[in-house]
C-alpha cells in the first residue's frame, strides 16, 4: 500500500489497526523496549545539564545577596 | 584568522554564540526524531524475516554511529587540550564522556534487546558486542578519572591521554564484523556501493541518522555550556548572568 503525492511515494500505515501497530506483530516487548529505554536515557541527557545549570546560577544569586546584605550591615555600624 | 582562532577558543563567546543558536537547534532536532520515529515505527515495510522487531535498527544504528563518532569529538578534544591548551577543548572534552557513555550503552542495549527474537540471544562475547564493551569502559574510564583528581590541568591531561590510547578500539570496533565471523552482522550502509537495504526501509534510517546527529551536538553544546559556568562561575560575565536574573526578581518584589 502506496500513497502517491504529485512524482513522491510515500509508504502508507503499515497495520490494519492502531491495536496491531502496538502489538507489533507479537514483538511489543522487544520494540517498545527499546524505543522506551531510548526516550528515558534522551530525556535524562537534556534534562540533566538544564538542572545542573539552574543550580549553579541559583547558588551564585545566594551568595550575592548574602555578600549585599554583609556590605550592608557593615555600613550601617560604622 | 588568528583572532578568530582565539575568540574559538573563549568560553565566554562559546556561551553566547551557542545560546544564539540553541532553541533552532532543538526544534530541529525534535521535528527530525518525531519524523524519524514515526516513519520508522509505523510506515516501514516491515522486514520478511524478522518480522517488526526490525524497527528496533532505528535506534540501534543511530546511537551506534554517534557513540563511535562521539569518541572521536572527545579524542580530538582532549589532543588539541594537549597540544594548544585550550580551556574550552577541555570543557568539551569533559561534556562529550557522559553522552558518549549513555548512547553505547544504548547502542548495547537496543542490540541486546534485538538479539533476542532474532539470534534467540541477548548476549554473546561476538567481537563487535565486545569491543563496543571496551568503548563503554573507556568513556566510563575518562569520567571517573576527571572526578578522581582535584587539580583540572593534571585531570583533563590524565583523560586526554587515556582517551587518545582508547583510540585503538575504533578501528577495531568498525573492523570487527570484516576480521571475525562472528554472529553480528556486516555494515548495513557503506562510503562505496549501494546499502544493503530497501530504500522504503533505508530512508526513514538517514532521517534517524541525521536527528541523532542533532541530538548529538545538542546534549554536546548543553552541557559544555555548564562546564562553562561551573569553572568560569568565579569571573564578572557568570556573575552578571546570575545577577540579572536577581536584579528582576528583586524589582519585583520591591513592587509589591
Amino acid at each position: 500500500m502506496n500513497i502517491q503525492f504529485g512524482n513522491f511515494q510515500f509508504d502508507s500505515f503499515q497495520f490494519e489497526s492502531l491495536a496491531e501497530f502496538f502489538a507489533m506483530g507479537g514483538h511489543a516487548t522487544y520494540v517498545w523496549g527499546a524505543y522506551g529505554v531510548a526516550l528515558v536515557v534522551m530525556v535524562w541527557l537534556v534534562v540533566r545539564p538544564l538542572l545542573r545549570r539552574a543550580s549553579i546560577l541559583n547558588e551564585l544569586r545566594q551568595n550575592l545577596k548574602k555578600r549585599q546584605h554583609s556590605l550592608y550591615e557593615e555600613s550601617r555600624e560604622q | 584568522m588568528w583572532r578568530w582562532f582565539h575568540r574559538l577558543g573563549s568560553p565566554r563567546w562559546f556561551y553566547q554564540t551557542s545560546g544564539r543558536w540553541l532553541p533552532w537547534l532543538a526544534v530541529l532536532t525534535l521535528a527530525l526524531l518525531v519524523i524519524g520515529t514515526l516513519w520508522g515505527l509505523a510506515f516501514a515495510p516491515e522486514d520478511a524475516r524478522q518480522g517488526n522487531s526490525f524497527r528496533i535498527i532505528y535506534i540501534h544504528v543511530p546511537v551506534s554511529f554517534l557513540a563511535l563518532a562521539g569518541y572521536y569529538v572527545m579524542a580530538v578534544a582532549g589532543a588539541v587540550n594537549l597540544i594548544w591548551r585550550i580551556k574550552l577543548a577541555d570543557m568539551v572534552m569533559t561534556a562529550a564522556a557522559p553522552l558518549g557513555a549513555a548512547l553505547t550503552f544504548l547502542a548495547l542495549f537496543t542490540g541486546a534487546i534485538w538479539g533476542k527474537p532474532t539470534w534467540g540471544t541477548y548476549w554473546v562475547w561476538d567481537a563487535r558486542i565486545t569491543s563496543m564493551l571496551v568503548l563503554l569502559f573507556l568513556y566510563l574510564g575518562v569520567v571517573v578519572l576527571r572526578n578522581s583528581f582535584s587539580g583540572r590541568d593534571t585531570a583533563g591531561k590524565a583523560c586526554a591521554i587515556l582517551a587518545l590510547v582508547g583510540t585503538v578500539n575504533i578501528p577495531i570496533i568498525y573492523k570487527s564484523v570484516d576480521w571475525w565471523f562472528t554472529l553480528h552482522q556486516p555494515a548495513t550502509i557503506k562510503l562505496s556501493g549501494a546499502p544493503s537495504m530497501h530504500p522504503d526501509m533505508f530512508k526513514p534510517l538517514l532521517v534517524m541518522i541525521l536527528a541523532y546527529y542533532c541530538f548529538y551536538a545538542l546534549v554536546l553544546i548543553l552541557n559544555t555550556r555548564t562546564e562553562i559556568l561551573q569553572r568560569e562561575r568565579r569571573t564578572g560575565w557568570v556573575n552578571d548572568l546570575a545577577v540579572n536574573k536577581l536584579a528582576v526578581t528583586e524589582l519585583v518584589s520591591k513592587e509589591q
